[in-house]
Protein backbone atom coordinates (compact mmCIF):
# COMPACT_ATOMS: atom_id res chain seq x y z
CA UNK A 1 0.00 0.00 0.00
CA UNK A 2 1.30 3.54 -1.02
CA UNK A 3 0.14 6.63 0.94
CA UNK A 4 -2.25 7.69 -2.16
CA UNK A 5 -4.40 4.63 -1.35
CA UNK A 6 -4.52 4.63 1.94
CA UNK A 7 -8.43 4.10 3.17
CA UNK A 8 -7.72 7.11 5.69
CA UNK A 9 -6.69 10.16 6.18
CA UNK A 10 -3.27 10.69 7.51
CA UNK A 11 -2.95 12.85 10.63
CA UNK A 12 0.46 14.78 11.25
CA UNK A 13 2.37 13.36 13.88
CA UNK A 14 -0.26 10.27 14.06
CA UNK A 15 1.72 6.87 15.25
CA UNK A 16 0.90 3.48 14.42
CA UNK A 17 -0.76 3.25 18.26
CA UNK A 18 -2.71 6.28 17.19
CA UNK A 19 -3.92 4.86 14.03
CA UNK A 20 -5.26 1.78 15.91
CA UNK A 21 -7.28 3.67 18.45
CA UNK A 22 -8.49 6.07 15.83
CA UNK A 23 -9.34 3.09 13.21
CA UNK A 24 -11.27 0.68 15.97
CA UNK A 25 -14.29 2.68 16.36
CA UNK A 26 -15.23 2.75 12.61
CA UNK A 27 -14.67 -0.85 12.34
CA UNK A 28 -16.43 -2.10 14.95
CA UNK A 29 -19.49 -0.10 13.84
CA UNK A 30 -18.80 -1.71 9.93
CA UNK A 31 -18.07 -4.93 11.09
CA UNK A 32 -20.62 -6.70 13.52
CA UNK A 33 -18.15 -9.57 14.22
CA UNK A 34 -15.70 -7.97 16.02
CA UNK A 35 -15.28 -7.25 19.55
CA UNK A 36 -12.47 -5.36 21.01
CA UNK A 37 -11.26 -7.16 24.18
CA UNK A 38 -9.13 -4.79 26.26
CA UNK A 39 -7.36 -4.79 29.75
CA UNK A 40 -8.03 -1.32 31.07
CA UNK A 41 -4.88 -0.05 28.36
CA UNK A 42 -6.56 2.88 26.34
CA UNK A 43 -10.01 2.13 27.50
CA UNK A 44 -9.97 5.77 27.45
CA UNK A 45 -9.95 6.20 23.53
CA UNK A 46 -12.89 4.19 23.43
CA UNK A 47 -15.22 5.91 26.02
CA UNK A 48 -17.01 8.19 23.34
CA UNK A 49 -18.10 5.44 21.11
CA UNK A 50 -21.93 5.37 20.28
CA UNK A 51 -24.06 3.12 22.04
CA UNK A 52 -25.03 0.37 19.00
CA UNK A 53 -21.22 -0.62 19.45
CA UNK A 54 -20.62 -0.10 23.37
CA UNK A 55 -21.41 -3.87 23.96
CA UNK A 56 -19.00 -4.93 21.77
CA UNK A 57 -16.14 -2.88 23.65
CA UNK A 58 -15.42 -5.39 26.56
CA UNK A 59 -12.90 -3.55 29.09
CA UNK A 60 -11.89 -6.82 31.29
CA UNK A 61 -10.01 -4.64 34.17
CA UNK A 62 -6.44 -5.18 34.72
CA UNK A 63 -6.91 -9.23 34.29
CA UNK A 64 -4.46 -10.36 31.18
CA UNK A 65 -5.72 -14.34 31.76
CA UNK A 66 -9.21 -12.69 31.24
CA UNK A 67 -8.31 -11.00 28.15
CA UNK A 68 -6.45 -13.45 26.51
CA UNK A 69 -9.31 -16.34 28.22
CA UNK A 70 -12.65 -14.15 26.94
CA UNK A 71 -11.24 -13.86 23.43
CA UNK A 72 -11.08 -16.80 23.11
CA UNK A 73 -14.03 -17.94 24.33
CA UNK A 74 -15.59 -14.92 22.10
CA UNK A 75 -14.39 -16.96 19.31
CA UNK A 76 -15.66 -19.80 20.41
CA UNK A 77 -18.86 -17.78 18.91
CA UNK A 78 -18.06 -17.33 15.69
CA UNK A 79 -17.26 -13.54 17.33
CA UNK A 80 -13.96 -12.23 16.01
CA UNK A 81 -12.00 -10.58 19.37
CA UNK A 82 -9.22 -7.86 18.29
CA UNK A 83 -7.32 -8.28 21.84
CA UNK A 84 -4.90 -5.22 22.82
CA UNK A 85 -2.64 -4.27 25.84
CA UNK A 86 1.21 -3.86 25.86
CA UNK A 87 3.12 -6.53 24.81
CA UNK A 88 4.95 -7.88 27.75
CA UNK A 89 1.32 -8.54 29.39
CA UNK A 90 -0.23 -9.60 26.16
CA UNK A 91 1.82 -12.52 24.73
CA UNK A 92 3.81 -13.04 27.93
CA UNK A 93 1.92 -12.69 31.45
CA UNK A 94 -1.15 -14.24 29.12
CA UNK A 95 1.18 -17.19 27.73
CA UNK A 96 -0.79 -19.85 28.61
CA UNK A 97 -3.88 -18.58 27.76
CA UNK A 98 -2.82 -17.52 24.54
CA UNK A 99 -1.14 -21.21 24.01
CA UNK A 100 -4.29 -23.20 24.84
CA UNK A 101 -7.45 -20.43 25.19
CA UNK A 102 -6.50 -19.67 21.39
CA UNK A 103 -4.49 -22.08 19.42
CA UNK A 104 -5.33 -25.27 21.33
CA UNK A 105 -8.94 -24.47 21.14
CA UNK A 106 -8.57 -23.84 17.53
CA UNK A 107 -9.72 -20.78 17.26
CA UNK A 108 -8.22 -17.37 16.58
CA UNK A 109 -7.72 -13.84 17.03
CA UNK A 110 -6.08 -11.08 16.85
CA UNK A 111 -3.77 -9.96 18.50
CA UNK A 112 -2.44 -6.45 18.72
CA UNK A 113 -0.23 -5.17 20.74
CA UNK A 114 1.64 -2.06 21.71
CA UNK A 115 4.86 -0.27 23.34
CA UNK A 116 7.09 -2.85 21.32
CA UNK A 117 10.25 -3.60 22.24
CA UNK A 118 11.26 -0.53 24.60
CA UNK A 119 8.94 2.17 23.31
CA UNK A 120 8.64 3.42 26.63
CA UNK A 121 12.32 3.19 28.27
CA UNK A 122 11.30 4.97 31.68
CA UNK A 123 9.13 1.85 32.37
CA UNK A 124 12.15 -0.08 32.61
CA UNK A 125 12.30 -3.74 32.39
CA UNK A 126 8.46 -5.03 33.12
CA UNK A 127 8.01 -3.07 29.95
CA UNK A 128 10.09 -4.39 27.76
CA UNK A 129 8.30 -6.53 25.15
CA UNK A 130 11.38 -7.82 23.21
CA UNK A 131 10.42 -11.32 23.30
CA UNK A 132 6.99 -11.42 22.48
CA UNK A 133 7.64 -12.91 18.58
CA UNK A 134 10.32 -15.61 19.52
CA UNK A 135 7.30 -16.40 21.91
CA UNK A 136 5.10 -17.30 19.39
CA UNK A 137 7.54 -18.84 17.60
CA UNK A 138 7.17 -22.04 19.96
CA UNK A 139 3.36 -21.73 18.66
CA UNK A 140 1.41 -23.14 15.98
CA UNK A 141 -0.35 -21.48 13.15
CA UNK A 142 0.49 -17.28 14.10
CA UNK A 143 1.15 -14.75 11.59
CA UNK A 144 3.08 -11.88 12.55
CA UNK A 145 3.12 -8.73 11.60
CA UNK A 146 5.60 -5.83 12.45
CA UNK A 147 4.68 -2.63 10.41
CA UNK A 148 6.75 -0.10 9.92
CA UNK A 149 4.20 2.62 8.81
CA UNK A 150 0.87 3.90 10.43
CA UNK A 151 -0.93 2.85 6.73
CA UNK A 152 0.90 -0.42 6.91
CA UNK A 153 -0.71 -1.19 10.20
CA UNK A 154 -4.28 -0.08 8.58
CA UNK A 155 -3.78 -2.44 5.77
CA UNK A 156 -2.16 -5.70 8.20
CA UNK A 157 -5.06 -4.90 10.29
CA UNK A 158 -7.93 -4.65 7.96
CA UNK A 159 -6.71 -7.48 5.86
CA UNK A 160 -6.54 -9.90 9.51
CA UNK A 161 -10.17 -8.91 10.20
CA UNK A 162 -12.20 -11.41 8.07
CA UNK A 163 -10.32 -14.56 9.08
CA UNK A 164 -10.17 -16.74 11.55
CA UNK A 165 -6.42 -17.45 11.86
CA UNK A 166 -4.16 -16.13 14.70
CA UNK A 167 -2.96 -12.90 14.07
CA UNK A 168 -0.12 -10.82 15.84
CA UNK A 169 0.01 -7.24 14.87
CA UNK A 170 2.88 -5.65 16.84
CA UNK A 171 2.40 -2.07 16.85
CA UNK A 172 5.78 0.63 17.51
CA UNK A 173 5.73 4.33 18.52
CA UNK A 174 8.53 4.36 15.41
CA UNK A 175 8.05 4.18 11.85
CA UNK A 176 9.74 4.85 8.40
CA UNK A 177 9.46 8.10 6.90
CA UNK A 178 6.67 6.40 4.14
CA UNK A 179 4.66 3.26 3.72
CA UNK A 180 4.96 0.42 1.85
CA UNK A 181 3.06 -2.34 -0.21
CA UNK A 182 2.84 -4.83 2.30
CA UNK A 183 -0.82 -6.51 1.27
CA UNK A 184 0.52 -9.78 -0.11
CA UNK A 185 2.94 -10.57 2.92
CA UNK A 186 5.89 -10.76 0.68
CA UNK A 187 9.20 -8.81 1.58
CA UNK A 188 10.14 -6.40 -0.61
CA UNK A 189 13.01 -5.23 -2.49
CA UNK A 190 14.57 -2.06 -0.91
CA UNK A 191 18.11 -2.21 -2.80
CA UNK A 192 19.54 -4.51 -5.02
CA UNK A 193 23.85 -5.72 -4.51
CA UNK A 194 26.10 -8.42 -4.62
CA UNK A 195 27.65 -9.57 -1.25
CA UNK A 196 24.75 -10.06 0.56
CA UNK A 197 20.95 -9.66 1.75
CA UNK A 198 19.94 -7.81 4.67
CA UNK A 199 16.74 -7.97 5.60
CA UNK A 200 15.13 -5.01 7.56
CA UNK A 201 12.16 -5.65 9.68
CA UNK A 202 9.34 -3.35 10.13
CA UNK A 203 10.54 0.28 11.81
CA UNK A 204 14.07 -0.36 11.29
CA UNK A 205 13.67 -0.33 7.24
CA UNK A 206 14.97 3.32 6.98
CA UNK A 207 17.61 2.95 9.36
CA UNK A 208 19.19 0.07 7.86
CA UNK A 209 18.98 1.94 4.53
CA UNK A 210 21.02 4.65 5.81
CA UNK A 211 23.41 2.03 7.32
CA UNK A 212 24.10 0.14 4.18
CA UNK A 213 24.31 3.21 1.94
CA UNK A 214 27.01 3.01 -0.18
CA UNK A 215 27.04 -0.50 0.63
CA UNK A 216 27.19 -3.55 -2.12
CA UNK A 217 24.24 -5.60 -0.76
CA UNK A 218 20.54 -6.23 -1.07
CA UNK A 219 18.06 -4.77 1.15
CA UNK A 220 14.84 -6.58 1.99
CA UNK A 221 11.63 -5.23 3.51
CA UNK A 222 9.83 -7.57 5.99
CA UNK A 223 6.27 -6.23 7.74
CA UNK A 224 5.00 -9.67 8.00
CA UNK A 225 7.94 -11.92 9.54
CA UNK A 226 5.68 -15.08 10.26
CA UNK A 227 5.25 -17.18 7.54
CA UNK A 228 8.32 -16.16 6.90
CA UNK A 229 8.68 -15.35 2.67
CA UNK A 230 11.63 -17.73 2.51
CA UNK A 231 10.91 -17.30 -1.67
CA UNK A 232 11.62 -13.79 -2.18
CA UNK A 233 14.94 -14.40 -0.07
CA UNK A 234 15.93 -17.12 -2.13
CA UNK A 235 14.99 -15.95 -5.35
CA UNK A 236 16.83 -12.60 -4.91
CA UNK A 237 20.11 -14.37 -3.25
CA UNK A 238 23.34 -13.48 -4.72
CA UNK A 239 25.79 -14.42 -1.85
CA UNK A 240 24.42 -16.28 0.81
CA UNK A 241 25.69 -14.24 3.64
CA UNK A 242 22.59 -12.82 5.23
CA UNK A 243 22.06 -10.12 7.87
CA UNK A 244 18.67 -10.12 10.07
CA UNK A 245 17.86 -6.59 11.81
CA UNK A 246 14.80 -7.07 13.58
CA UNK A 247 13.35 -4.68 16.14
CA UNK A 248 12.79 -7.71 18.83
CA UNK A 249 14.76 -10.29 20.51
CA UNK A 250 18.36 -10.40 18.20
CA UNK A 251 18.38 -13.59 16.33
CA UNK A 252 14.50 -14.02 16.40
CA UNK A 253 14.18 -15.30 12.82
CA UNK A 254 17.48 -17.01 12.30
CA UNK A 255 15.90 -20.07 12.20
CA UNK A 256 13.64 -19.13 9.41
CA UNK A 257 16.58 -18.28 6.96
CA UNK A 258 18.19 -21.58 7.54
CA UNK A 259 15.06 -22.92 6.82
CA UNK A 260 15.24 -21.11 3.83
CA UNK A 261 18.51 -21.56 2.42
CA UNK A 262 18.26 -25.45 3.35
CA UNK A 263 21.04 -27.15 1.37
CA UNK A 264 23.25 -24.13 0.54
CA UNK A 265 26.69 -23.19 2.66
CA UNK A 266 25.12 -19.73 4.05
CA UNK A 267 26.17 -17.46 6.75
CA UNK A 268 23.56 -15.31 8.89
CA UNK A 269 23.95 -12.66 11.44
CA UNK A 270 21.01 -11.49 13.70
CA UNK A 271 20.65 -8.15 14.76
CA UNK A 272 18.04 -7.35 17.44
CA UNK A 273 17.88 -6.17 20.84
CA UNK A 274 19.51 -8.41 23.51
CA UNK A 275 18.89 -10.67 26.15
CA UNK A 276 20.51 -9.20 28.90
CA UNK A 277 18.78 -7.35 31.43
CA UNK A 278 20.21 -3.72 31.08
CA UNK A 279 18.53 -1.94 33.99
CA UNK A 280 18.76 1.00 32.07
CA UNK A 281 16.05 4.22 31.84
CA UNK A 282 16.57 7.16 29.19
CA UNK A 283 15.04 6.95 25.78
CA UNK A 284 14.31 4.42 22.85
CA UNK A 285 17.36 6.38 21.11
CA UNK A 286 19.94 5.01 24.40
CA UNK A 287 18.58 1.48 23.97
CA UNK A 288 19.53 1.07 19.95
CA UNK A 289 22.68 1.97 20.65
CA UNK A 290 23.10 0.20 23.93
CA UNK A 291 22.18 -2.71 21.66
CA UNK A 292 23.45 -1.99 18.63
CA UNK A 293 20.83 -1.61 16.34
CA UNK A 294 21.20 2.28 16.23
CA UNK A 295 22.31 3.36 12.18
CA UNK A 296 26.08 3.45 13.47
CA UNK A 297 26.48 -0.04 14.98
CA UNK A 298 24.01 -1.48 12.51
CA UNK A 299 26.82 -0.54 9.77
CA UNK A 300 29.82 -1.34 11.77
CA UNK A 301 27.89 -4.61 12.70
CA UNK A 302 26.53 -5.45 8.69
CA UNK A 303 30.42 -4.01 7.40
CA UNK A 304 32.15 -6.28 9.87
CA UNK A 305 29.67 -9.46 8.55
CA UNK A 306 30.01 -9.05 4.65
CA UNK A 307 34.09 -8.35 5.16
CA UNK A 308 34.76 -10.88 7.78
CA UNK A 309 36.81 -13.00 5.26
CA UNK A 310 38.02 -10.29 2.47
CA UNK B 1 -30.92 -19.26 32.99
CA UNK B 2 -31.01 -23.24 33.10
CA UNK B 3 -34.80 -24.49 32.55
CA UNK B 4 -35.51 -27.90 32.77
CA UNK B 5 -36.30 -29.90 29.62
CA UNK B 6 -39.36 -30.65 28.93
CA UNK B 7 -38.83 -34.07 27.77
CA UNK B 8 -35.94 -35.76 28.65
CA UNK B 9 -33.35 -36.25 25.89
CA UNK B 10 -33.64 -39.79 24.26
CA UNK B 11 -31.15 -42.07 24.95
CA UNK B 12 -31.03 -46.08 24.72
CA UNK B 13 -28.76 -46.11 27.95
CA UNK B 14 -29.91 -44.77 31.36
CA UNK B 15 -28.00 -43.93 34.42
CA UNK B 16 -27.42 -47.51 35.75
CA UNK B 17 -25.55 -48.14 32.84
CA UNK B 18 -22.76 -45.41 33.30
CA UNK B 19 -20.99 -47.79 35.50
CA UNK B 20 -20.41 -50.44 32.65
CA UNK B 21 -19.78 -47.86 30.09
CA UNK B 22 -16.88 -46.32 32.79
CA UNK B 23 -15.66 -49.95 33.20
CA UNK B 24 -14.82 -50.08 29.49
CA UNK B 25 -12.17 -47.78 30.14
CA UNK B 26 -10.84 -47.95 33.52
CA UNK B 27 -11.35 -51.70 33.18
CA UNK B 28 -12.22 -52.15 36.77
CA UNK B 29 -15.50 -52.66 37.68
CA UNK B 30 -15.05 -50.25 41.20
CA UNK B 31 -14.86 -46.88 41.31
CA UNK B 32 -13.26 -45.05 43.68
CA UNK B 33 -15.07 -41.51 44.28
CA UNK B 34 -12.82 -39.01 42.76
CA UNK B 35 -13.37 -40.86 39.18
CA UNK B 36 -16.86 -40.13 39.59
CA UNK B 37 -17.05 -37.14 41.59
CA UNK B 38 -18.53 -35.45 38.65
CA UNK B 39 -21.08 -38.21 37.39
CA UNK B 40 -24.00 -37.62 38.96
CA UNK B 41 -24.08 -33.75 38.09
CA UNK B 42 -22.54 -34.80 34.57
CA UNK B 43 -25.83 -37.26 33.96
CA UNK B 44 -28.05 -34.58 35.26
CA UNK B 45 -27.25 -31.86 33.16
CA UNK B 46 -26.97 -34.05 30.19
CA UNK B 47 -30.03 -35.86 30.69
CA UNK B 48 -32.46 -32.75 31.97
CA UNK B 49 -31.13 -29.65 31.84
CA UNK B 50 -28.53 -29.24 28.76
CA UNK B 51 -30.27 -28.64 25.41
CA UNK B 52 -27.90 -30.01 23.30
CA UNK B 53 -27.92 -33.47 21.23
CA UNK B 54 -25.49 -34.92 18.82
CA UNK B 55 -27.16 -33.69 15.63
CA UNK B 56 -26.93 -30.34 16.24
CA UNK B 57 -23.29 -30.16 17.85
CA UNK B 58 -22.81 -27.11 15.73
CA UNK B 59 -26.04 -25.68 16.17
CA UNK B 60 -25.24 -21.71 17.65
CA UNK B 61 -28.04 -21.88 19.89
CA UNK B 62 -27.17 -24.88 21.63
CA UNK B 63 -26.50 -24.77 25.33
CA UNK B 64 -22.76 -25.09 25.64
CA UNK B 65 -21.02 -27.26 28.47
CA UNK B 66 -16.95 -26.32 29.21
CA UNK B 67 -15.84 -28.96 31.55
CA UNK B 68 -12.75 -27.01 32.65
CA UNK B 69 -12.21 -29.58 35.29
CA UNK B 70 -10.42 -31.72 32.68
CA UNK B 71 -8.34 -34.60 34.38
CA UNK B 72 -10.51 -37.37 35.16
CA UNK B 73 -12.85 -37.30 32.00
CA UNK B 74 -14.04 -40.81 32.02
CA UNK B 75 -17.32 -40.04 33.94
CA UNK B 76 -18.10 -37.22 31.33
CA UNK B 77 -17.03 -39.88 28.35
CA UNK B 78 -19.58 -42.23 29.78
CA UNK B 79 -22.60 -39.65 29.86
CA UNK B 80 -21.53 -38.43 26.62
CA UNK B 81 -21.55 -41.97 24.94
CA UNK B 82 -24.64 -42.67 26.81
CA UNK B 83 -26.64 -39.87 25.30
CA UNK B 84 -24.99 -41.05 21.76
CA UNK B 85 -22.01 -38.01 21.23
CA UNK B 86 -19.70 -40.84 20.63
CA UNK B 87 -19.94 -44.61 19.92
CA UNK B 88 -19.43 -46.93 22.90
CA UNK B 89 -17.05 -48.65 20.88
CA UNK B 90 -14.21 -45.50 21.12
CA UNK B 91 -14.64 -46.18 25.01
CA UNK B 92 -12.20 -49.29 25.69
CA UNK B 93 -9.38 -47.20 23.66
CA UNK B 94 -9.34 -44.21 25.90
CA UNK B 95 -5.93 -42.94 26.39
CA UNK B 96 -4.47 -44.74 22.93
CA UNK B 97 -2.34 -43.34 20.15
CA UNK B 98 -5.44 -43.60 18.17
CA UNK B 99 -7.88 -43.12 20.27
CA UNK B 100 -10.12 -39.60 20.02
CA UNK B 101 -10.13 -39.66 23.65
CA UNK B 102 -7.38 -38.71 26.11
CA UNK B 103 -6.88 -37.72 29.30
CA UNK B 104 -8.08 -34.32 29.03
CA UNK B 105 -10.87 -33.74 26.10
CA UNK B 106 -9.71 -32.04 23.18
CA UNK B 107 -12.46 -30.57 21.72
CA UNK B 108 -11.19 -30.80 17.82
CA UNK B 109 -11.29 -34.52 18.71
CA UNK B 110 -14.23 -35.32 19.93
CA UNK B 111 -18.33 -34.46 18.85
CA UNK B 112 -19.80 -32.37 21.28
CA UNK B 113 -16.68 -31.46 23.73
CA UNK B 114 -17.14 -27.65 23.68
CA UNK B 115 -13.41 -27.00 24.85
CA UNK B 116 -9.90 -28.66 25.04
CA UNK B 117 -9.10 -28.83 28.77
CA UNK B 118 -6.46 -30.19 31.44
CA UNK B 119 -4.28 -27.17 32.10
CA UNK B 120 -6.27 -26.29 35.46
CA UNK B 121 -8.03 -22.68 35.47
CA UNK B 122 -9.11 -21.86 31.84
CA UNK B 123 -12.52 -22.73 31.66
CA UNK B 124 -14.19 -20.21 33.28
CA UNK B 125 -12.42 -17.50 31.25
CA UNK B 126 -13.40 -19.29 28.28
CA UNK B 127 -17.41 -19.07 29.74
CA UNK B 128 -16.86 -16.07 30.09
CA UNK B 129 -16.62 -15.31 26.69
CA UNK B 130 -18.78 -17.75 25.53
CA UNK B 131 -21.46 -16.23 27.44
CA UNK B 132 -20.33 -12.55 25.93
CA UNK B 133 -20.39 -14.01 22.57
CA UNK B 134 -23.80 -15.50 22.81
CA UNK B 135 -25.11 -12.26 24.03
CA UNK B 136 -23.50 -10.19 21.36
CA UNK B 137 -24.77 -12.86 18.36
CA UNK B 138 -28.32 -12.98 19.85
CA UNK B 139 -28.18 -15.73 21.46
CA UNK B 140 -30.38 -15.19 24.18
CA UNK B 141 -31.68 -18.92 24.79
CA UNK B 142 -28.85 -20.49 24.75
CA UNK B 143 -26.96 -20.79 27.85
CA UNK B 144 -23.60 -21.70 29.07
CA UNK B 145 -22.36 -24.34 32.14
CA UNK B 146 -19.00 -24.43 33.11
CA UNK B 147 -18.05 -27.35 35.74
CA UNK B 148 -14.86 -26.98 37.48
CA UNK B 149 -13.38 -28.40 41.00
CA UNK B 150 -12.69 -27.06 44.21
CA UNK B 151 -8.70 -27.93 44.33
CA UNK B 152 -9.22 -26.27 40.26
CA UNK B 153 -10.44 -23.15 42.17
CA UNK B 154 -6.88 -22.06 43.53
CA UNK B 155 -5.83 -20.93 40.37
CA UNK B 156 -6.12 -17.02 40.29
CA UNK B 157 -7.60 -17.11 36.60
CA UNK B 158 -10.38 -17.85 38.07
CA UNK B 159 -10.95 -15.12 40.25
CA UNK B 160 -10.61 -12.93 37.61
CA UNK B 161 -13.47 -14.63 35.49
CA UNK B 162 -16.13 -14.70 38.33
CA UNK B 163 -15.83 -11.16 39.58
CA UNK B 164 -16.23 -9.90 35.46
CA UNK B 165 -19.47 -12.45 35.13
CA UNK B 166 -20.84 -10.58 38.08
CA UNK B 167 -19.57 -7.35 37.43
CA UNK B 168 -21.42 -7.52 34.02
CA UNK B 169 -24.59 -9.52 34.60
CA UNK B 170 -23.69 -12.30 33.05
CA UNK B 171 -27.01 -14.16 33.52
CA UNK B 172 -26.77 -16.85 30.88
CA UNK B 173 -23.76 -18.49 32.82
CA UNK B 174 -24.03 -21.14 35.56
CA UNK B 175 -20.70 -22.33 37.23
CA UNK B 176 -21.10 -25.98 39.27
CA UNK B 177 -18.02 -26.60 41.38
CA UNK B 178 -17.43 -29.99 42.47
CA UNK B 179 -16.48 -29.59 45.94
CA UNK B 180 -14.74 -32.93 47.03
CA UNK B 181 -12.45 -30.93 49.46
CA UNK B 182 -9.79 -31.62 47.69
CA UNK B 183 -8.02 -28.33 47.76
CA UNK B 184 -5.23 -28.10 50.19
CA UNK B 185 -5.87 -24.88 51.35
CA UNK B 186 -9.59 -24.97 51.96
CA UNK B 187 -11.97 -22.45 51.64
CA UNK B 188 -13.09 -21.26 55.05
CA UNK B 189 -16.56 -19.67 54.59
CA UNK B 190 -17.10 -21.64 51.87
CA UNK B 191 -17.26 -21.53 47.79
CA UNK B 192 -20.56 -19.85 47.37
CA UNK B 193 -19.31 -17.08 49.33
CA UNK B 194 -16.47 -16.25 46.91
CA UNK B 195 -19.25 -15.84 44.34
CA UNK B 196 -22.13 -14.12 46.00
CA UNK B 197 -19.29 -11.64 46.69
CA UNK B 198 -19.25 -10.69 43.33
CA UNK B 199 -22.50 -11.06 42.88
CA UNK B 200 -23.65 -14.37 41.75
CA UNK B 201 -26.70 -16.50 43.18
CA UNK B 202 -25.47 -19.53 44.18
CA UNK B 203 -26.92 -22.81 45.43
CA UNK B 204 -25.37 -25.61 48.07
CA UNK B 205 -26.34 -28.73 46.93
CA UNK B 206 -25.94 -32.44 47.53
CA UNK B 207 -23.96 -33.21 44.34
CA UNK B 208 -25.16 -36.98 44.33
CA UNK B 209 -29.01 -35.74 44.84
CA UNK B 210 -30.31 -36.21 41.32
CA UNK B 211 -33.43 -34.04 42.31
CA UNK B 212 -31.56 -31.70 44.20
CA UNK B 213 -29.27 -30.85 41.75
CA UNK B 214 -31.63 -29.83 38.90
CA UNK B 215 -33.59 -27.87 41.20
CA UNK B 216 -30.25 -25.92 41.57
CA UNK B 217 -29.34 -25.69 38.32
CA UNK B 218 -32.75 -24.37 37.54
CA UNK B 219 -32.86 -21.91 40.66
CA UNK B 220 -31.51 -18.90 39.14
CA UNK B 221 -34.01 -16.46 38.07
CA UNK B 222 -32.43 -12.79 37.36
CA UNK B 223 -29.49 -11.37 35.00
CA UNK B 224 -27.03 -12.64 37.65
CA UNK B 225 -24.65 -15.35 37.04
CA UNK B 226 -25.41 -18.83 38.94
CA UNK B 227 -23.24 -21.28 40.99
CA UNK B 228 -24.06 -24.54 41.75
CA UNK B 229 -21.18 -25.54 44.48
CA UNK B 230 -22.19 -29.43 44.37
CA UNK B 231 -20.92 -31.36 47.30
CA UNK B 232 -19.44 -34.90 46.88
CA UNK B 233 -18.03 -36.94 50.01
CA UNK B 234 -14.47 -37.84 48.70
CA UNK B 235 -14.30 -41.00 50.66
CA UNK B 236 -17.88 -42.34 49.26
CA UNK B 237 -17.31 -45.47 46.95
CA UNK B 238 -19.61 -45.80 44.10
Amino acid sequence: MSADTATTRTVPGENQRDRFYRLLPGLLADQPRLVAVLAEISVNYLEEVPPSIADRVVNVGIREQLLVGAAGGLALTGMRPIVHTFAAFLVERAWEQVKLDLGHQGVGAVLVSAGASYDWPEGGETHFGHRDVALLDTLDGWTVHVPGHPDEAEALLRAALPGDDRVYLRLASDSNRLPRDVSDGRMRVLRRGSRGTVIAVGPLADRTLAATEGLDVTVLYAATVRPFDAETLRTTLDSPDVVLVEPYLRGTSTAEVTAALRGLRHRVLGLGVGRNESRRYGVPADHDRLHGIDEAGLRRAITGFITEFD
Amino acid sequence: MLVRMSAPNQASHGYDDLAALLTLMTGDEKHDASATSTLDVLWVLYDRILRVAPDRVDDPDRDRFLLSKGHGPMAYYAVLAAKHFLPVADLPAFGGFDSPLGYHPDRTLVPGVEIGSGSLGHGLGLAVGTALGLRMTGRDRAAVVVLVGDAELEEGSNAEAIQVAGRRHLGNLTTVVIDNSSASAGWPGGIAARFAVEGWSTRDVDGRDHDALERAFTAATDDRPHVVVAHVDPEEPR
